[in-house]
């Protein structure tokens, strides 16, 4: 069968919020769908196939295709559930984008959830790390980022005030999205004041624990203009592993981004990464990998992010605007987080971003990372790709 | 029936899901504990291939995805990658109490770090590039904490 163009033609998302009793997941996940259809103006009967998933253990609930199909609306359709740790949202994006690609499907819903309020987020990540090299002699996810951002500052200088700009621009970003969980404007000295978790990670360097759900729905190039006048066209996707125990990583460096936006760039004909994309929305976990990685990307030489950062370039009205939506620091349902990059990548395409919009968003990029320090990433365009 | 849900707690189940695991770290892992309960060395495999040796030891090697069929010793002396000093009583921690610093520490001889815990040395000293040692702990119990921590040469 004949690989198809894919169009994101639909997004939908919840009020991201610390808990949400009020619903149970399967009422989350029919938030985020009634939003995503309603924005594309289709029914559950248009379509073909569901994709959904979140983090392994969070919730405690293992068949969660099955579970869920009074909220997502797979009663009697092929569905199928995906699970990458901090990844499963980019990868679930990943995944739709197959599906439709590959012909088989013309209209696929993709649903990324998390209620992270369940359970112990440790207790949880820890079983992303090896039972008989890493688990004894770890201390979880926060600590994984501070030697990463460590090593970078060893290696170029950089202080925490440096990264500390970087939760400064994103969480004056936030108050811009009515979804994000933490729409507070913070001070540099605020973020440097705030109590020191794993040097050299301040509280305020750090994403919350969210409850959330995102729904995307892609469509193919033979339906997609027909349901929405202005898609976003996916021009392609890369995703990159390194790691099998901690010691493999490449701290400071993330090998998995370099490779992986090596690889898209080449495919989707991208030559100056800087000057071309309009927008990107980072799965930045903490402040530190807004300058680390983003020169892995390749947007910015080698030991030269902090500079970038610091001259406004990635704020609002620079002249590469990063997350918009306040991304990862101000909103973290983690199993919905890297769809949740990947609608905000598209809305802005889509100039239906609001307060947030980016104007004349051509190209956007959407990213995904997990605590194990793999990377996806996804590039977005107004126009169809020609290739 | 009131049609309102506005006046409605919303109820808490809390529950717990305990399950026992026995993981099996294979023989080749296995080596390399009985070699540091044995000869307070650590064992590590070298790819005949590419000629990279691994610690922790690995049975394939990654990169050129052959088997490692060669063993080599080494003292387990080695230097600090890069580290965090924790400072709050992160979850994570478990019975440990700050300041706890973690470490990846290349052992001399290997071409990859293995994450432990540095000791004994004040958490504003440590530097990318200190020498360590491991200490061994004096009943090993074929677990990574056989190596009770590294601490400076
Ligand atoms: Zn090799």
């Amino acid at each position: 069968m004949a690989k198809k163009r894919v169009a994101v033609v639909g997004t939908g998302q919840t009020m991201h919020k610390s808990h949400r009793p009020d619903v149970n997941g399967q009422e989350l996940i029919h938030e985020a769908v009634k939003t995503a259809l309603a924005d594309a103006e289709l029914t559950i009967n248009d379509i073909d196939a569901i994709v959904i998933g979140n983090m392994d253990h969070f919730e405690g609930i293992n068949y969660v295709d099955c579970w869920s199909v009074d909220g997502s609306g797979g009663w009697m359709k092929p569905i199928i559930k995906l699970t990458t740790g901090g990844t499963t949202g980019s990868t679930l994006a990943i995944g739709g984008y197959h599906m439709v690609a590959s012909g088989l499907f013309e209209k696929v819903l993709i649903i990324g959830w998390e209620k992270n309020s369940e359970s112990d987020t440790t207790g949880a990540i820890t079983t992303a790390f090896d039972p008989i090299w890493d688990r004894l002699v770890f201390a979880g996810a926060i600590a994984g980022l501070a030697a990463e951002g460590m090593a970078y500052m060893t290696e170029f200088g950089i202080t925490d005030k440096d990264a500390a700009r970087v939760s400064v621009r994103d969480r004056k970003h936030a108050c811009n999205n009515p979804y994000a969980q933490l729409r507070q404007e913070v001070t540099l000295e605020e973020v440097l004041a705030s109590p020191m978790l794993s040097d050299p990670i301040h509280l305020l360097d750090v994403c919350p624990r969210t409850d959330g759900a995102c729904a995307v729905i892609m469509a193919s190039e033979d339906v997609a203009q027909k349901i929405c006048p202005t898609p976003a066209w996916v021009w392609g996707t890369a995703n990159r592993h390194t790691y099998t125990y901690v010691g493999d990583l490449n701290l400071g460096e993330i090998d998995s981004m370099k490779y992986a936006a090596a690889e898209l760039w080449k495919k989707t004909g991208i030559t100056e990464p800087r000057k071309q994309i309009d927008v990107i929305e980072l799965y930045q976990p903490y402040s530190f990998a807004g300058i680390i990685w983003i020169e892995a990307m390749g947007i910015i030489p080698r030991g030269k992010g902090a500079e970038y950062i610091w001259s406004g370039a990635t704020d609002m009205g620079g002249e590469l605007p990063i997350n918009p939506s306040g991304g990862v620091i101000a909103c973290n349902p983690i199993g919905a987080t890297g769809l949740i990059r990947c609608a905000e990548a598209c809305t802005q395409i889509m100039g239906k971003g609001g307060a947030r919009q980016v104007p004349d968003v051509n190209l956007a990029v959407s990213t995904g990372f997990g605590g194990c320090f793999w990377t996806d990433i996804l590039l977005y365009g107004k126009q169809k790709p020609d290739f | 029936m009131e049609q309102d849900l506005s006046k409605v707690t919303p109820l808490v189940y809390e529950s717990r899901i305990g399950v026992p695991y026995n993981w099996w770290a294979g023989k080749t892992a296995s080596r390399f504990f009985e070699t540091i309960a044995h000869d307070k060395k650590l064992a590590a495999t070298k790819c005949d291939k590419c000629g990279k040796v691994f610690v922790p030891p690995r049975k394939t090697c990654p990169e050129c995805f052959v088997d490692t069929n060669s063993w080599v010793s080494l003292s387990g002396e080695g230097t600090v990658v890069t580290f965090t000093v924790v400072t709050r009583k992160l979850a994570a921690l478990g019975k440990r109490n700050p300041p706890v610093i973690f470490a990846l520490i290349r052992p001399d001889g290997a071409d990859t770090a293995m994450l432990h815990i540095l000791d004994n040395i004040a958490p504003e000293k440590v530097h990318t590039g200190l020498a360590v040692k491991p200490v061994f702990s004096e009943n090993p119990k074929g677990h990574i904490t056989d190596i009770s921590h590294f601490e400076p040469v």
